[in-house]
């Protein structure tokens, strides 16, 4: 309870700042005081395959965007460590909730490069159907949320999908991914308190990147940073250095025995660094230097990781270079098929609006396949899909 | 006169209010040194300061009830929502808040000041949530004006009316046409009237009716039917709320028939107000029934955005459909 004082002693939060957890320096060695978590070589290894394939991935897809193969993209460079050390430390049944940025966490589950271009190209075998922009992967298997263009409209709804695992008692939470610009909607807010007064498993993650677009953190708050919000509904709260993966592996382990064992959400901050272009459609240059940039390249999450899984000999620089170029080969080759197989079904305009198509929709898509044969040369998707091909096509048009 | 492209006009006009009064501040996601996503707000920081154009933090409803705050306090935002697909948080502050500022307190405050600009629609390969033409929701909200330019020269005569308009506007921008529409804008200040609608031609056969990136739609369909010998009086809205439902009847009474068209899904959609109000005041002129030309009722598409769209061959479907009637 509240204690009385009788001097106005205003607070402002000032008094007190929230150190940040690391355990790797840069050149990959651990710091004399901290301690190495207990991470199995095979484990360390898929972690850093991960980060790498993520890596190269993002490379080949901004290429292919900057080709005109792909109409969008959104690179997670920088923050591999981030995302890919705090699903590492999940039971990989646990949900994740991403807001976007966060491929490493599908990629860390197993998701095929196969189902990664299919969504990006939008074609017949993306499980969304082809209708939402590239880069809103999700995955029922791998438990992980299809991503939603309306920013932290998932933060409330991972309190409420792991109040629910609390409910069903299967020991399982949930993880939801954000960046610190989206910690200013009100979304994020209500989810904090709902958590907390709930008792919810969920581990709040924020991705603390310095930018949301052109945005730098200093115009997004005042304090210091994300975490001590959670003070405010009296939260387990961690920071992390965000580009070191074993303190957010070590940090989200912890923050997971907490969420699951006692029921309590807790709230995790990783500072990080948006290396790359906000998307495709971004140019950093307009709003901030490259000389900022090139300190943070300096940082490197996957070279310090690299570095440390050498010293442990786990892994070689004749291993790296194999890797690396059997990914690119596989993300080029998996591209082609991709890019080649057909759009989703025409159907798929009025399906999955609701539970059955209503007749409403029916008649507004009998009446558009009607249109459709009129002009198939207008709608070469649509005509493909009705069958009508070249010959015909031309047939229905002269008539 | 000089050529702008609409993101040009749109950047002038606020130039103008802001070089004119001192009251009016711009503000909203990566507005300030950025200049906005789409570059609307360019060089209006460094020109006014920081404390008048500014970024905010990432919240919507903070954006939205924060200009009503000011707008109440008698200062005059212009607050940016960066996509259309992106106000629904601010909705609460927008339909319970701007909208009935006046009319609760007995006039003893309002936020007319105010003026939220947000682009709007699809044809941008946007998918779901970078398409849509929320329009409808906030029609159906009295206190609000709804204005929609079609081209760059309207974008800045309904942009500084909008500005200087005693009541809360919500301007929605065509972002397809943002650096696709250009056209001779007068650089001096000028203003087009809210609640007129334009008739941009003459036709004897058959009305048409639209708004926004529509009009260049309708455009394409017209001289499809004017080939085929279909004469047609075509009229951009301009403005949906109020709307200006004289110029429309008086153009149904001399051609006897009307397709309205938008982008967003036809059930509960704009068109719908309109078809009704023409037929209560048109109805023994009509000689077919009032066509609508929307999207469906589903989210807006991404790989079949063409099929969905009500492009100009739907357009033209219906005027000849109307006229064989
Ligand atoms: C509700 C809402 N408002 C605005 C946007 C447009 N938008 C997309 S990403 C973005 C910046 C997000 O920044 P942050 O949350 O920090 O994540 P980061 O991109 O840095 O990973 C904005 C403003 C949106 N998608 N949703």
């Amino acid at each position: 309870m509240t204690q009385a004082t009788y001097k106005p002693a205003f607070m402002t939060g000032d008094e007190f700042s929230i150190p940040t957890f690391s355990v790797l320096n840069h050149d990959g060695a651990i710091y004399p005081d901290a301690q190495s978590p207990d991470l199995p070589r095979d484990k360390a290894r898929h972690i850093y395959h991960a980060m790498l394939a993520t890596r190269i991935l993002d490379e080949r897809m901004m290429a292919a965007q900057r080709q005109g193969r792909l109409s969008f993209y959104m690179q997670c460079t920088g923050e591999e460590a981030s995302v890919i050390g705090a699903t590492a430390a999940l039971d990989d049944a646990d949900m994740i909730m991403a807001q976007y940025r966060e491929q490493g966490a599908l990629m860390y589950r197993g998701f095929s490069f196969d189902e990664f271009m299919n969504q990006l190209f939008g074609n017949q075998l993306d499980y969304g159907k082809g209708r939402q922009m590239p880069v809103h992967y999700g995955s029922r298997k791998l438990h992980y949320m299809t991503i939603s263009s309306p920013l932290a409209t998932q933060i409330p709804q991972a309190a409420g999908y792991a109040y629910g695992q609390k409910l069903a008692g299967e020991g399982h939470c949930t993880l939801t991914f954000f960046g610190e610009g989206a910690a200013s909607e009100g979304d994020f807010h209500a989810a904090l308190n709902m958590a907390s007064v709930h008792e919810v498993p969920v581990i709040f993650f924020c991705r603390n990147n310095g930018y949301a677009i052109s945005t730098p953190a200093v115009e997004q708050f005042a304090a210091d940073g994300i975490a001590p919000r959670a003070f405010g509904y009296r939260m387990h709260v961690i920071r992390v250095d965000g580009n070191d993966v074993l303190a957010v592996y070590e940090a989200t382990r912890r923050a997971r025995e907490i969420a699951v064992k006692d029921n309590k959400p807790v709230l995790i901050e990783a500072m990080t660094y948006r290396l790359a272009a906000h998307s495709s459609s971004d140019d950093p240059s307009g709003y901030r230097s490259k000389d900022e940039e090139e300190i943070w390249r300096l940082k490197d999450p996957i070279l310090r990781m690299r570095k440390w899984l050498e010293q442990q000999n786990w892994w070689s620089e004749e291993e790296e270079t194999d890797t690396q170029e059997s990914l690119r080969r596989e993300v080029l080759d998996t591209m082609k098929r991709a890019e080649k197989r057909p759009s989703p079904e025409l159907d798929t305009l009025i399906t999955d609006v609701y539970a059955e198509v209503t007749p409403a929709l029916q008649r507004q898509y009998d009446a558009l396949k009607a249109h459709i044969r009129c002009y198939p040369d207008a709608y070469p998707k649509g005509a493909q899909a009705l069958g009508l091909d070249g010959d015909q096509q031309h047939k229905t048009g002269e008539q | 006169m000089p050529t702008m492209n609409m993101l040009q006009a749109i950047n002038n006009a606020l130039d103008i209010a802001m070089a004119e009064d001192d009251k009016v501040l711009c503000f909203g996601e990566d507005v300030g040194v950025f200049g906005g996503v789409f570059r609307a707000t360019s060089h209006l920081q460094e020109k006014y300061g920081r404390a008048r154009c500014f970024n905010t933090p990432l919240v919507e409803q903070g954006i939205i009830g924060f200009a009503n705050g000011l707008a109440a306090q008698g200062s005059v935002p212009v607050a940016e929502i960066q996509f259309a697909d992106y106000i629904f948080p601010a909705f609460d502050q927008i339909v319970n808040e701007t909208a009935k500022y006046r009319y609760r307190s007995g006039d003893l405050f309002n936020v007319g000041g105010l003026t939220i600009r947000t682009p709007y629609g699809g044809g941008i390969h946007g998918g779901l949530y970078h398409s849509q033409s929320p329009e409808a929701y906030f029609t159906h909200t009295p206190g609000l004006k709804v204005v929609v330019p079609r081209d760059p020269y309207q974008a800045k005569g309904l942009l500084l009316a909008a500005i200087r308009d005693p009541d809360p506007v919500i301007f929605f921008e065509p972002k397809r046409l943002y650096r696709a529409s250009v056209g001779e804008v007068p650089e001096e200040d000028y203003q087009l009237p809210i609640g007129e609608a334009e008739i941009i031609k003459q036709g004897s056969d058959i009305t048409l009716v639209g708004w926004g990136a529509q009009m260049e739609v309708i455009g394409k369909a017209v001289e499809l039917a004017e080939e085929a010998g279909i004469a047609c009086e075509v009229i951009d809205l301009r403005s949906l709320l109020p709307w200006d439902v004289e110029t429309v009847a008086d153009s149904v009474f001399k051609t006897g028939r009307l397709v309205v068209t938008h982008e967003a899904p036809l059930t509960g959609g704009f068109a719908g107000e309109i078809a009704a109000a023409i037929q209560e005041r048109c109805f023994l002129y009509l000689e077919s029934p009032i066509a609508r030309v929307t999207g469906m009722d589903t989210p807006f598409p991404l790989a079949l955005e063409k099929e969905y769209f009500p492009d100009h061959l739907k357009i033209f479907a219906a005027i000849q459909h109307s006229v064989n009637f």
